[in-house]
């Protein structure tokens, strides 16, 4: 953080923090506006923009059609004129109707440019189940923009990382995906995990993309986690304490840039990794982290193999049953984190 | 197109099933989900109760789907979107396998995959999905293969008045008018996109005036009326399935709930949805049919205990299944 500790906090919500660091730097930067579904009267289907239509007005705060790949392209030809527009594409799993213009030319126009131009915009979206939402609108998906060259992936696990990670965003002359958990966003109407809604500083503060925060601090293995699953990681730590297993948690913040440095330097202290991840888990987040770890036994100490726990590669089932089953749950955390501590490597 | 007395009495009595259907679920869907059975701090509770999730209710849109499916054989296509429960029940879908999916019950349609919006009967040819705008391009399919199949049988888009701009229905009406498909675009216009209504999202005040572009007809019916809607979707199926192509209409029809249970409907005003309700299709029609001495009391009252008793049995098989084994969730990724 960039700031020193300022004297006033208030408890927000994730919610109300993305809205207020979107609404500071409205009130700073007159090139930053905001467009998506229902972002206007609505406040925003998760509340990420409760309260700014009724500050900046319809020109600032744009409610549009259902016309995603409408939004994205226009977000990029703003941007690329200077304007620093905030997307918000109501749930990550609607990408599919929109991600030519996110990959192939919001990604890529910089690079293609040879730097010349410019695409300074956030996209904001809305991740994760556990709700019973179903295949199409519980998806996290976070790693297949991190996948594409080119887009900053941000994706807070609590409100005052939301505040100091949004303000950057926004700021940040790349684009930006900014992905916030749905069951973390403090919201009045979907269970949640305690952790999420904390002190956040009234005034502007920034959090640099690419540092991990350590959640807390343990010597027997290391939980790498992110988002809705750093609050799951810390109910399954405390259950850890209690038998007597010191866990630490990384809570990665952002994809891309990817703290490497947090993740080796922790599973140097700890020598076993367990992945807590709630995207897939082929080809993902987990792989990445399991692959660092992996390039780097030359230099590391492992006293067990590397463990990741994700959805197993099926899409989120309706059923109650079937989906607290496909989604990792606290017990789940705990059981693998007892088995790594159970193995003995000669 | 002149509907018989047996098309009318089905219309009536499917109109009563559907109405029957989303008000119980209106309130199925609230138990467990209010204080104090919740966690402390929630107003609501999405994901608590025996039918967890998002849940679109239809109440005041009948006369869409009824004054369409009247028209339709088995072995037509539907394909609906999130809001399609009177889709589903028009088309003959099982309805107790229906409700048991929409509990996540393992004798549902998907058994408990799918939820309420991912119903699949292939029996009877009827799909419904999540993603605003999706169903078109996939009626065009369904089209494409009965014309391949040397089949007569036609397929029907529904979807809302918000997912005509998206660029799939664009797609779709091109892609159908290109090549002469037996389909029919079915834009249901019940003013609103969740909070944005249709003003505000839309630059032309009728989809209808839209079909202009693809080249095919676009009718647009201004009443929610089942008997209007019968007419002008009598023409279109019967123009599909001899070969003429595609049509699309738009009905303007009314939403009586709002977008999702939960919904605060704050930019709605005040009392519009108790407003709509004094031109509640359901009586239009029942006072049609008495007209033309159709229907009398005794008749009513036989043909409401009748859908009762179908409504409630499907309920009470929803509720009463047993839900599916938690590994369960690892099997149908593949086909095999
Ligand atoms: C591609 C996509 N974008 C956004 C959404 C979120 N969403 C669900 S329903 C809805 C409004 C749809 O409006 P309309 O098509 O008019 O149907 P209605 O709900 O009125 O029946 C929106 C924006 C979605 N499901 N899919
Ligand atoms: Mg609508």
């Amino acid at each position: 953080m960039s700031t020193a500790t300022p004297a006033t906090t208030r408890c927000l919500s994730m919610a109300q923090a993305i809205s207020e660091a979107t609404a500071q730097e409205m009130a700073r930067d007159s090139r930053v506006f905001v467009m998506g579904e229902d972002v206007g009267k609505y406040g925003g289907i998760f509340s990420a923009t409760t309260g700014l239509l009724d500050k900046f007005g319809p020109e600032r705060v744009m409610d549009t059609p259902i016309s995603e790949t409408g939004f994205m392209g226009a977000a990029l030809g703003a941007a690329a004129e200077g304007l620093r527009p905030i997307s918000e594409l109501m749930f990550v799993d609607f990408f599919g109707v929109c991600f030519d213009q996110i990959y192939n030319h919001i990604a890529k126009n910089h690079y293609m440019s040879g730097g010349h131009c410019k695409y300074p915009l956030v996209i904001t979206t809305g991740i994760g189940g556990g709700y019973n939402d179903a295949a199409q609108h519980s998806q996290c998906l976070y790693s297949i923009f991190a996948h594409v060259p080119g887009l900053k992936v941000v994706v807070p696990s609590n409100a005052y990382d939301a505040k100091g990670l949004m303000t950057s965003a926004i700021r940040d002359d790349n684009p930006v995906v900014f992905l916030y958990h749905k069951g973390i966003m403090g919201l009045s109407w979907m269970s949640y995990f305690e952790g999420s809604t904390n002190e956040v500083p009234e005034e502007q503060y920034t959090i640099p993309f690419g540092q991990a925060r350590i959640v807390r601090t343990g010597s027997d293995v290391t939980i790498v986690t992110l988002s809705q699953m750093v609050h799951k990681s810390v109910l399954a730590a405390e259950a850890l304490a209690a038998e007597g297993i010191s866990a630490e948690i990384v809570d990665l913040r952002t994809l891309v840039p990817l703290d490497r440095a947090s993740v080796l330097a922790s599973v140097a202290k700890t020598g076993r990794l367990l992945v807590a991840d709630e995207d897939y888990l082929s080809f993902g987040l987990s792989g990445e982290i399991a692959a660092l770890v992996a390039e780097n036994l030359d230099t590391l100490r492992l006293k067990a193999p590397v463990r990741r726990l994700a959805v197993p590669d099926v899409p989120i089932p309706f059923s109650r049953p079937l989906e607290q089953f496909a989604i990792p749950q606290v017990d789940n955390i705990v059981a693998s984190v007892r088995g790594l501590m159970a193995f003995k490597l000669d | 197109m002149q509907a018989t007395t047996e098309q009318l009495l089905w219309m009536y009595e499917k109109m009563i099933e559907i109405r029957e259907y989303e008000e119980t679920m209106s309130r199925v869907y609230l138990e467990a989900k209010l204080p104090p059975k919740i966690q402390k701090g929630l107003a609501f509770d999405i994901g608590a109760g025996p039918v967890p999730g998002e849940m679109h209710l239809a109440g005041g849109q009948e006369p869409v789907a009824v004054g369409v499916c009247a028209h339709l054989r088995r072995d037509d296509t539907v394909v609906g979107a999130h809001r399609s429960h009177h889709f589903a029940i028009a088309k003959n879908v099982d309805l107790a396998a229906m409700t048991a999916e929409i509990f996540g019950k393992a004798t549902g349609l998907g058994r408990g995959k799918g939820g309420h919006m991912h119903l699949f009967d292939p029996a009877v040819k009827f799909s419904c999905s999540g993603i605003v705008g999706a169903g078109a391009p996939q009626a065009c399919g369904a089209a494409l293969a009965a014309k391949k199949l040397g089949s007569d049988a036609v397929a029907i888009a529904f979807f809302g008045e918000g997912a005509a701009n998206q660029g799939a229905f664009h797609e779709a009406l091109n892609l159908a008018a290109l090549w002469k498909l037996p389909v029919v675009f079915v834009v249901e216009d019940n003013k609103y996109g969740i909070s944005v209504e249709k003003s505000a999202s839309t630059a032309i005040a009728s989809n209808a005036d839209r079909a202009v572009a693809y080249g095919m007809p676009g009718v647009l019916v201004e009443k929610n009326d089942a008997l209007a809607v019968f007419e002008v979707a009598g023409e279109a199926v019967a123009r599909a399935r001899r070969g003429d192509g595609p049509t699309l209409i738009e009905v303007k029809t009314d939403r009586y709930f709002g977008h999702f249970q939960g919904d605060p409907e704050t930019y709605r005003p005040k009392g519009e949805a108790k407003d709509l309700r004094q031109h509640d299709p359901i009586p239009a029609l029942a006072g049609l049919l008495r007209s033309r001495k159709l229907l009398d009391d005794e008749a009513e009252a036989a043909l409401r205990a009748r859908v009762s008793t179908r409504v409630q049995a499907a309920y009470d098989f929803g509720r009463n299944s047993p839900y599916p084994d938690p590994q369960d969730a690892l099997l149908h990724v593949f086909a095999h």
